[in-house]
């Protein structure tokens, strides 16, 4: 049933033990997340106040997938938000997806699980549903489930940024999955078997792979880099720092309480250009340095940015620079707990890597937080001419699943 | 084609076989009413006329007259519609037979014209007594009532295949380019018994892009690409000949074949797979672009393998049936959308759009049906 008979050797401490708990034990997953990062291999908790997978420390993998839901019959998708619960309990506990298993049931039927995460570790998988304004009511007017009242305020469309080169046909969704691991066959492996167990209710949308975690979420955690070659997510929200989380992360109240919204941009990167643009240059257009990842008015990485220091006579944070216009203080303290991965999906036919930066942003209110610090990068950040947001997604992650008798949505739709 | 994991099995279940109890013997005297014992039934591109709707247990003996313009099919369905006896290919002007055994229960007969579709339905139910049935007999059953199948599908594959040669030896190009797919459709339809015979497939189906070096590429491919890429069938004679040839050693053997319930289930599967990797990619028919004419045979031959499984599943999982009825229904719901006259639209005609929810409505069907077999093993 467990992938692995002996997880218990894998894990060290609280982590190692919880992994090698009884089927269907209720772990609670803690405000606190640091342990996790003692070991990779191990089991992070599914139940819990929160969706595992937005303060967790950021595991190296992602496969996230958005779908489309094809059927208007509302018990079928409360019976699939049911057994998806189920195998995602499951398989983050580093078991099948299903009871009978990969290589255990009759040799006329095809296995419930598909059987590639054999003998391989919980990998710190964490699987995180969000739902996308179009369950609520479809981009024709449908209010196909019932739920178009409860669609909260927050999860308003985005408006369309100057610059926007989105494809409609891996943009948006009804719902989406996180699927965050060390493994990334871990990761593929549960989000496979979620979409099989979907078929005939959802239909997948779109899927991303993505390697190279380039947030940090945890003060534990080292600052990434992504495919610029800067640090990414020095000024990341963490995930000690439980009173900013307060206010800039969970909501409070209704439906979505204990819940986060979360943006998806797809930001394909002019890799080419990039690399042949000077040192000099690309340290001014993100305004910090790339060795230390200092901002350009101080010497290490964790400097507080100093808009007022000049340097040769204008400022030494450049007024078009990245982190400029993204910081907290240009937008009423704004914070976001940005949780991208590096992509690239091999070449773009014409030899250039088709690569850059899958963001992800979880958030109280994106109409107070992403909205506004993209509206402002969209229009003058000099990183423009070297990204291109090809994808966007908007999606309201509700709270966690309390327990085995809890499923994904039960707040939505119960 | 594919490579086959079926095997034809012994007399031992063949020896189980009730009668073959579907008859398709061409009539000129046409049974008007139930003097003869006929139930006559009088269809026409809009209308099926059954002269009564109502029999006693046993033998049903009905005489369909085709009025309509379009060439028909007359169908008998049970429950989940099971397929209890059936006249393919009924061509307009001629009356063809169908005797079937029903046991006392409610019924559909089902006319189609265009040879597509629901068809046009009618209520018919049997009176009388009810034969208990046991484990083995529903097993025994199920394979005697897919032999019916195999044996209505191939009469028809003969005809028609032998309609279509006869155009191409003519050179009559337009003909032969309309007669193609309909006679693929019963081929398509019965397709995983037709690839036991290992070396006939093959000859008979074998596309372009799969010939392996040396193998000779012959039958419906070959006269498909004379048809519509060297638009020039005058050296097809000796392909066209071969095809037939080829045709009537199948059907001889397929005939003989006896599958078991879980080749049967496995069948059912394995038509849908071809859906999924061939049609769905227009690799079936890539000079003629008529792989929707396939698609629909398939998911047909999948839905008559599992129809005549369907006591057995029934008995072992209340649940199933039902479900594999609804999925098969919303495929045929999505491919409806591409009809066009008589036919279909071609692959080439189709959106991005189109082929995903194509493949959506497969998957759903594909999965409880990869069910089937395990359900129907003996334990």
């Amino acid at each position: 049933m467990d992938r692995r008979k002996v997880l218990g050797l894998a894990g060290s401490g609280a982590v190692g033990a919880a992994a090698a708990g009884v089927v269907g034990a209720t772990l609670v997953h803690g405000e606190s997340t640091a342990q996790a990062a003692a070991d990779i291999s191990a089991a992070v908790p599914f139940y819990g106040r929160h969706q595992a997978g937005i303060v967790t420390p950021a595991q190296d993998r992602l496969h996230f997938v958005a779908f489309d839901v094809i059927t208007n019959r509302r018990d079928d998708l409360v019976n699939l938000l049911k057994a998806w619960t189920v195998a995602a309990a499951r398989m983050t506990a580093g078991q099948d997806a299903g009871t009978v298993g990969a290589v255990n049931g009759s040799l006329e039927a095809p296995p419930d699980d598909t059987g590639e995460a054999i003998g391989l570790p919980p990998s710190g998988l964490t699987l995180t549903i969000g739902f996308g304004p179009t369950l609520f009511r479809t981009a024709d007017g449908k209010d196909r489930f019932g739920v178009a009242a409860k669609r909260p305020e927050a999860l308003a469309d985005l408006p369309r940024f100057p610059r926007d080169a989105l494809e409609a046909d891996i943009s948006g969704g009804d719902l989406c999955i996180q699927a965050c691991a060390h493994d990334p066959q871990v990761a593929v492996h549960a989000v496979r078997n979620l979409a099989r167990i979907g078929f005939g209710v959802v239909s997948v949308r779109w899927s991303q792979l993505g390697f190279g975690r380039t947030s940090s979420t945890s003060k534990d955690q080292t600052t990434a880099r992504n495919l610029f070659g800067f640090k990414d997510g020095t000024a990341n929200l963490k995930a000690e720092e439980t009173d900013l989380i307060r206010d800039w992360l969970w909501v409070s109240d209704g439906w979505m309480a204990d819940g986060a919204y979360l943006v998806t941009r797809k930001v394909r990167m002019m890799i080419e250009t990039w690399d042949r643009t000077s040192l000099g240059e690309q340290e001014m257009i993100i305004g910090r340095n790339k060795g230390e990842g200092a901002p350009l008015s101080g010497t290490k990485e964790f400097d507080e940015p100093d808009f007022t220091v000049t340097h040769n006579d204008g400022p030494a944070i450049a007024l078009d620079s990245h982190v400029r216009l993204a910081h907290p203080t240009l937008h009423n303290g704004a914070r976001l707990l940005r949780r991208g991965y590096n992509f690239v999906d091999g070449s773009d036919g014409l030899g250039r890597l088709n690569a850059g930066l899958f963001f992800m942003a979880y958030q109280r209110d994106p109409r107070k937080q992403f909205v506004p610090i993209q509206a402002m990068l969209a229009k003058v950040d000099a990183m423009n001419e070297y990204v291109r947001h090809v994808s966007s997604g908007l999606f309201a992650c509700p709270g966690g699943v309390s327990g085995p008798g809890d499923y994904w949505g039960r707040a939505l739709f119960g | 084609m594919r490579t086959t994991r079926l095997v034809v099995v012994g007399a031992a279940v063949a020896a189980a076989l009730t009668s073959l109890a579907a008859c398709g013997k061409d009539s000129t005297s046409a049974g008007s009413s139930g003097g003869d014992g006929k139930i006559a039934v009088t269809a026409t591109d809009t209308e099926c006329k059954v002269a009564r709707a109502d029999s006693s247990a046993g033998s049903v003996h009905f005489a369909v007259t085709n009025n309509g313009s379009k060439v028909t099919e007359f169908y008998v369905y049970g429950e989940g519609d099971r397929v209890m006896g059936e006249v393919e290919n009924i061509a307009p002007g001629v009356t063809r037979e169908l005797l079937v055994d029903l046991d006392a229960g409610s019924y559909q007969t089902a006319c189609k014209p265009g040879m597509s579709g629901k068809g046009l339905r009618n209520a018919f139910t049997v009176t009388g007594a009810k034969k208990a049935a046991d484990n083995a007999s529903e097993l025994s059953a199920a394979t005697a009532n897919y032999q019916r199948y195999i044996k209505s599908q191939t009469a028809a594959l003969k005809d028609q295949t032998s309609a279509f040669v006869t155009a191409v030896k003519a050179g009559d190009i337009e003909k032969a380019k309309s007669l193609y797919p309909v006679a693929r459709t019963y081929y398509e339809r019965i397709e995983p018994v037709a690839e036991i015979f290992g070396e006939l497939d093959p000859a008979i189906d074998a596309r372009e892009a799969d010939l392996e070096p040396g193998q000779e590429f012959t039958g419906f491919h070959k006269l498909e690409k004379d048809l519509w890429v060297a638009k020039d069938v005058s050296k097809s004679g000796q392909i066209a000949d071969k095809l037939l040839a080829d045709v009537q050693k199948i059907v001889d053997e397929a005939n003989k074949a006896q599958l078991t319930p879980v080749q049967l289930a496995n069948g059912a599967k394995e038509l849908l797979d071809e859906v999924a990797t061939g049609k769905i990619t227009g690799e079936e028919d890539t000079f003629s672009h008529t792989d929707l004419w396939d698609f629909q045979a398939n998911v047909e031959g999948s839905q008559a393998a599992v129809a005549a499984l369907r006591p057995v599943i029934d008995q072992r999982d209340p649940t199933l049936g039902k479900t594999l009825d609804e999925k098969f229904a919303a495929v045929f719901a999505a491919l409806h959308k591409h009809r066009q006259g008589d036919g279909w639209k071609l692959y080439t005609q189709l959106t991005q759009t189109d082929l995903k929810e194509l493949t959506d409505t497969i998957n759903a069907l594909a999965e409880p049906i990869s069910k089937v077999a395990a359900t129907v093993a003996t334990k």
